[in-house]
């Protein structure tokens, strides 16, 4: 069996399970957000319900569009925030919230075998501490909460093997685009995408959030690491000591669908153009493209590590008189850091603007949405028309690095030419 | 069960902002939601949309965001039934609970818009009035037509609260 289809069968109590059956699995952790919250509350009034199965498996995250851009938002979040109360769940008040999918690793929420779902399509991105860990809409959020319970559709996984040295300035966020852009935004529909290899084996914790992040932008299933060392350490340092289940590996190559060898050495750092996350190329292919914003945040890539990467760059550099560029941090604890570190200072001197932590311009909520006919690059995650603003504004997905260096010449570049 | 419908035909790859944009999820309204539905990528098609009209689309379909307020809009328009030649897995996850009825067909490049189509649920079957041509298609595996027959997900999670309230819930 793969990873993946360990962790399902352990949660519908069988020995093993398939790819392709239904199985009803208990959940581990159940999140919902500002925006998918507020249905499946909803749908738990509607039929009734009087308690949730266990308050302690419940997550609320208002991420999206907070801090509150409107009445029609707060009321929302004020949904959320009585629910919480009434029914003793964890709820993430200003001041203590950050973008979900950081947020709930640095709280110790997540630990390796579990099965977590989420009415948020980026859930897949615990994955990278190696739990089943995957999107669902609200009415599957309501059902979970009453019954601690969920349908699934045992996915098959495609192995994907990443071999050779790395070139400066590509990190998770580049070997994810190309893989989006080698397979397409439905390569790996209703599959497992399980990352592996002696470049990921290497590969820091944040790179590895970040790449099973996006496996929902090639139609992904869920995202798996197999936890190890690195799964350990970044354990240990948020306080979490536990003795990983060593089970948790794939047991032979037959298991897999197919398996995708990639080799990295010739992976420039990655853009991808308007409106679809597969149209990855080399950033030298976009060379010159005049920007009007740059947003670096998300829950791509909003960690600290993200955030050390563009300051790196932006040091003692000045932003182009004609581009915004928003530096989000994910979390408070992020923010806390960089500012620990001094990199809020380097992106304050350099003319950057510094967000609260929210989703923000990601999903053109708030605070830095886009006009007609205006270009942004971003580290967010998706391109779609309209995602950040406009239905005529236009989207170039990145890394950081990437990020910072076209804010400072006022069109995509590559690190390498500011530096 | 069957239906009978006008289509209105999409592209591939149409994701969850073409059919709702983000700017209008700070409600839970069908009404409102339903709108806004294909706003961005169609204007038109709220105004014009009738009840009992079917979307035909090319490869997956609502891919993207979880957000349910999708298959939500699409079903306050009036929408009867999706067809398209496959299906993003959360959106349809999302529709299978809420009861949206999706059919996947590989040969949807042969209907053309504002083609009648009949759809037959029972037997699987599908006429366009206007080609002629009859479809066969696969019907949901029984462990999704129990969710679908039931009424959805919370039908079930009703029948689940009734089976605790007789042992004391």
């Amino acid at each position: 069996m793969t990873i993946t289809q360990k962790i399902l069968s352990k949660h519908c109590g069988r020995k093993e399970v398939y790819p392709n059956e239904y199985i009803e699995c208990s959940v581990d952790l159940i999140l919902a957000n500002d925006i998918t919250g507020p249905l499946a509350i909803e749908e738990f009034e509607k039929v009734g319900a009087k308690k949730v199965f266990n308050p302690g498996k419940i997550v609320l995250v208002p991420d999206h569009f907070t801090p509150c851009k409107d009445i029609k938002s707060a009321e929302l979040v004020k949904k959320l925030r009585e629910f919480a109360k009434k029914y003793k769940v964890r709820f993430y008040e200003i001041g203590k919230v950050g973008i979900e999918h950081v947020l709930l690793p640095e709280e110790g929420l997540i630990l390796p075998g579990e099965l977590i779902i989420g009415a948020d399509s980026h859930t897949c991105t615990y994955g990278a501490l190696g739990c089943f860990s995957t999107g669902v809409g609200s009415t599957d959020a309501a059902y979970a909460m009453i019954t601690g319970k969920l349908w699934f559709k045992v996915p098959e996984t495609i192995k994907f093997h990443y071999y050779g040295k790395m070139k400066e300035y590509v990190g998770g966020k580049d070997l994810i685009l190309y893989t989006i852009g080698l397979i397409g935004v439905d390569g790996a529909n209703y599959k497992s995408m399980e990352f592996s290899g002696e470049v990921i084996e290497n590969l820091p914790i944040d790179d590895r959030f970040t790449m099973c992040n996006m496996v929902i932008e090639a139609g992904g299933k869920n995202g798996i690491i197999k936890p190890d060392e690195i799964t350990d350490n970044y354990l240990k340092e948020i306080g979490i000591r536990i003795k990983i289940d060593e089970d948790l590996k794939t047991d032979e190559e037959n298991d897999y669908e197919k398996i995708i060898e990639i080799d990295v050495s010739n992976i420039d750092p990655q853009v991808s153009a308007p409106h679809l996350p597969s149209n990855s190329k080399s950033v030298k292919e976009y060379i010159g493209i005049k920007i009007d914003q740059s947003v670096i945040g998300s829950c791509t890539n909003g960690r600290i590590s993200d955030l050390r990467k563009a300051a790196k760059i932006l040091k003692g550099k000045k932003i182009h008189p004609e581009v915004r560029c928003i530096i989000i941090p994910a979390t408070q604890k992020v923010y806390m850091q960089a500012l620990k570190e001094g990199l809020i200072e380097i992106f304050i001197e350099s003319g950057c603007v510094i967000s609260p932590p929210t989703c923000g311009p990601c999903l053109g909520g708030h605070m830095g949405v886009l006009g007609k006919g205006e270009i942004a690059i971003a580290t967010t995650n998706r391109n779609f028309i309209g995602r950040m603003g406009h239905s005529e504004s236009y989207v170039y997905l990145s890394n950081p690095e990437v990020a910072a260096a076209s804010a400072i010449k006022g069109e995509i570049t590559h690190p390498e030419e500011v530096i | 069960m069957k239906t009978k419908g006008k289509v209105w035909k999409f592209g591939d790859h149409i994701n969850t902002d073409d059919i709702i944009s983000a700017r209008y999820l700070n409600t839970t309204d069908e009404k409102e939601l339903a709108s806004h539905c294909f706003e961005s990528i169609r204007p038109e098609f709220s105004k014009n949309v009738k009840n009992g009209d079917i979307i035909v689309a090319g490869e997956n379909f609502g891919c993207g965001s979880s957000r349910e307020h999708a298959p939500i809009s699409i079903k306050g328009c009036g929408i009867s039934v999706v067809i398209a030649k496959s299906f993003a897995r959360i959106f349809f996850r999302n529709s299978i609970n809420i009861g949206l009825p999706l059919i996947e067909l590989k040969e949807v490049d042969e209907i053309k818009e504002n083609d009648i189509l009949e759809v037959d649920f029972e037997n699987g079957i599908i006429i366009n009035l206007n080609s002629e041509k009859t479809y066969k298609f696969q019907k949901y595996p029984e462990f999704l037509q129990k969710i679908v027959l039931s009424g959805g997900l919370m039908e079930l999670a009703k029948k689940y609260l009734k089976e605790k309230n007789n042992e004391n819930y």
